[in-house]
């Protein structure tokens, strides 16, 4: 059954919909990620235009973050301070990315810049989270092995305005948190997502913050700053289509449900581990494009002067 | 001689001797939320005062055109082993759609150099000026090719049937992905590949109901529809979370 999107001008399956919006959720849900990184390129690669593929994309993430956030909050693994203080990072670091974001749009070469973006970072943290959860996964197979490691103390402890942040059991500088806040922002807004997928690697691995507190407070701050980037798209572009939107965000709050549920269960290394094959092989196709000869050289751009 | 007199006369005088009668399986294309592409047929009659003047075969030409927007047609290259877009050409004057419905070949019923002036052939319809590209040929094929496969650009070589001489209808299918506004057909009727007659209408394509409105709001009051798309994904997440817990309890 097709339908007729208003603000794309595209007819689309509707069942397609609904099925990309579920899949996309249930990652959502298990990996605390807001799943932009995969709907956005799956949106492009179905016909949506890239413009309102990102617009409507940053809606939809709002809902699939909210579904999964009132999860995490009934079983307490939110951190409401630290989500707190990378939100208004988060909030700083979008404006920065959009202003970054239209002059390099100015320049041209934007849908380059884009992709080269998501090849470096997702490829980056794919493998530093894969190898770090399979040495961890070794590790605890070993025959009376399994001891906690001591947490490192570096650098990120020796800054001042210190904070005590209980749920995550951390004492240390807003600076670091404010740091990834404004570098995540910025990199969602470029690259049209949510930004989890580098903030979730940012907070085990440099604030030190457990796994489990990593996803809900994730999340939390996912809402606010696709909430933001939503406005800003609606209000300046006009991109955000809600029929598409609210067809994706069925699918996508069902599965952010299931998702979560299944992350429960599941242990930490191997969330990670998943997720990190999961990064590297959407690294791996856009790279691939990027290498391969395309069968049709030619694109076709909205007019005016490029 | 006397033969080129004639034609020339009849290019300089409108003729009246054959004449379209129009009509049209629709008025207007309504996008409405299940909107699946349509098809538009025109059908007509040859209108005679008298005898047929002149010789040669009888051609029918249907097009059917959207409203014209600019597009820049880039190609890629590969630079430091990825491919990238180097080159780009500005399309000064593209349809949106273009639809050519014939009842015989083109060629065989228009000459070249009325095609050059009516621009009736999708390669015609299209104008890049200036451009500084010396392949711009090529970024024109693009276009056309690019929107040919979305069923943007259609040639039809028979697709108009003429019966008895007299009678004529075309059926242009209309894809999905329509551009808004107004369409123009036009219906060319041709003897021995010059043009005799020239009918022209308009049919509105335009988003109708919800579409419509959801349209106007996103444009008209952009920041109300932020705000209720956003409400709606709140409200989405918060039911499925409900909807979840009661469901496990």
């Amino acid at each position: 059954m097709q339908i007729y999107l208003p603000i794309a001008e595209v007819s689309v399956n509707i069942f397609l919909l609904l099925g990309l919006g579920g899949i996309v959720g249930v990652l959502s849900g298990m990996f605390g990620v807001g799943g932009g990184f995969l709907m956005t390129p799956l949106l492009f690669f179905i016909g949506i235009p890239p413009a309102v593929a990102v617009a409507t994309e940053a809606n939809q993430i709002v809902a699939s973050s909210f579904s999964g956030v009132l999860a995490h909050l009934k079983r307490k693994t939110v951190d409401l301070r630290m989500g707190t203080v990378l939100l208004i990072g988060g909030l700083v670091g979008s404006g920065f990315g959009i202003l970054l974001f239209n002059y390099l749009k100015a320049l041209g070469q934007v849908e380059l810049l884009v992709q080269l973006c998501y090849v470096v970072f997702l490829g980056m943290i794919g493998s530093l989270m894969f190898i770090e959860s399979l040495n961890a996964i070794r590790k605890a197979s070993k025959p009376g092995g399994g001891v906690p490691k001591r947490r490192k103390h570096n650098w990120v402890h020796n800054l001042p305005f210190k904070m005590k942040f209980r749920v995550s059991g951390l004492y240390i500088s807003v600076i670091p948190p404010l740091l990834v806040g404004v570098l995540v922002g910025v990199l969602a807004a470029i690259m049209g997502v949510g930004g989890g997928f580098i903030m979730v690697p940012a907070m085990i691995y440099l604030l030190g913050m457990p796994t489990k507190v990593v996803v809900g407070t994730s999340l939390f701050q996912i809402i606010f700053v696709t909430a933001f980037t939503t406005m800003l798209h609606a209000t300046t572009n006009f991109t955000v289509d809600v029929v598409l939107a609210v067809l994706l965000l069925v699918g996508g709050v069902i599965g952010a449900q299931i998702g979560t549920r299944i992350g429960v269960k599941m242990k930490a290394e191997q969330l990670r581990i998943w997720l990190a094959i999961m990064v590297l092989a959407v690294c791996g196709k856009l790279a691939f494009d990027l290498l391969v000869m395309p069968t049709e050289l030619f694109s076709l751009g909205t007019g005016g002067h490029s | 001689m006397i033969r080129l007199v004639s034609l020339l006369l009849l290019l300089a005088m409108p003729a009246n001797a054959e004449e379209i009668v129009l009509g049209l399986s629709q008025d207007e294309v309504a996008i409405t939320a299940t909107f699946e592409g349509s098809e538009i047929l025109i059908f007509g009659a040859i209108k005679r005062d008298g005898p047929v003047e002149v010789e040669g075969d009888l051609g029918v030409i249907v097009t059917i055109a959207g409203p014209d927007q600019p597009v820049t047609v880039r190609k890629k290259d590969r630079r430091l082993g990825i491919w990238v877009n180097t080159e780009s050409v500005d399309v000064d004057v593209a349809p949106t759609f273009y639809a050519v419905a014939t009842n015989r070949p083109l060629e065989e019923i228009l000459t070249f150099t009325e095609d050059l002036n009516t621009r009736i052939s999708t390669q015609r319809a299209i104008r890049s000026v200036g451009a500084t590209v010396e392949s711009a040929q090529s970024f024109t094929d693009a276009l056309i090719r690019i929107r040919a496969s979305e069923g943007l650009y259609q040639t039809i070589p028979e697709g108009v049937s003429v019966a008895e001489e007299a009678l004529f209808r075309a059926l242009i299918p209309m894809p999905a992905n329509l551009t808004e506004g107004d369409y123009k057909a036009e219906i060319y009727l041709t003897r021995g590949k010059q043009i005799v007659d020239l009918y022209t209408t308009t049919i509105p394509v335009k988003k109708v109901g919800l579409e419509r409105w959801l349209f106007n709001l996103a444009h008209d009051n952009p920041f109300l529809y932020g705000l209720m798309s956003l409400s709606i994904a709140i409200a989405a997440g918060w039911g499925a979370s409900a909807a979840f817990s009661m469901f496990r309890r």
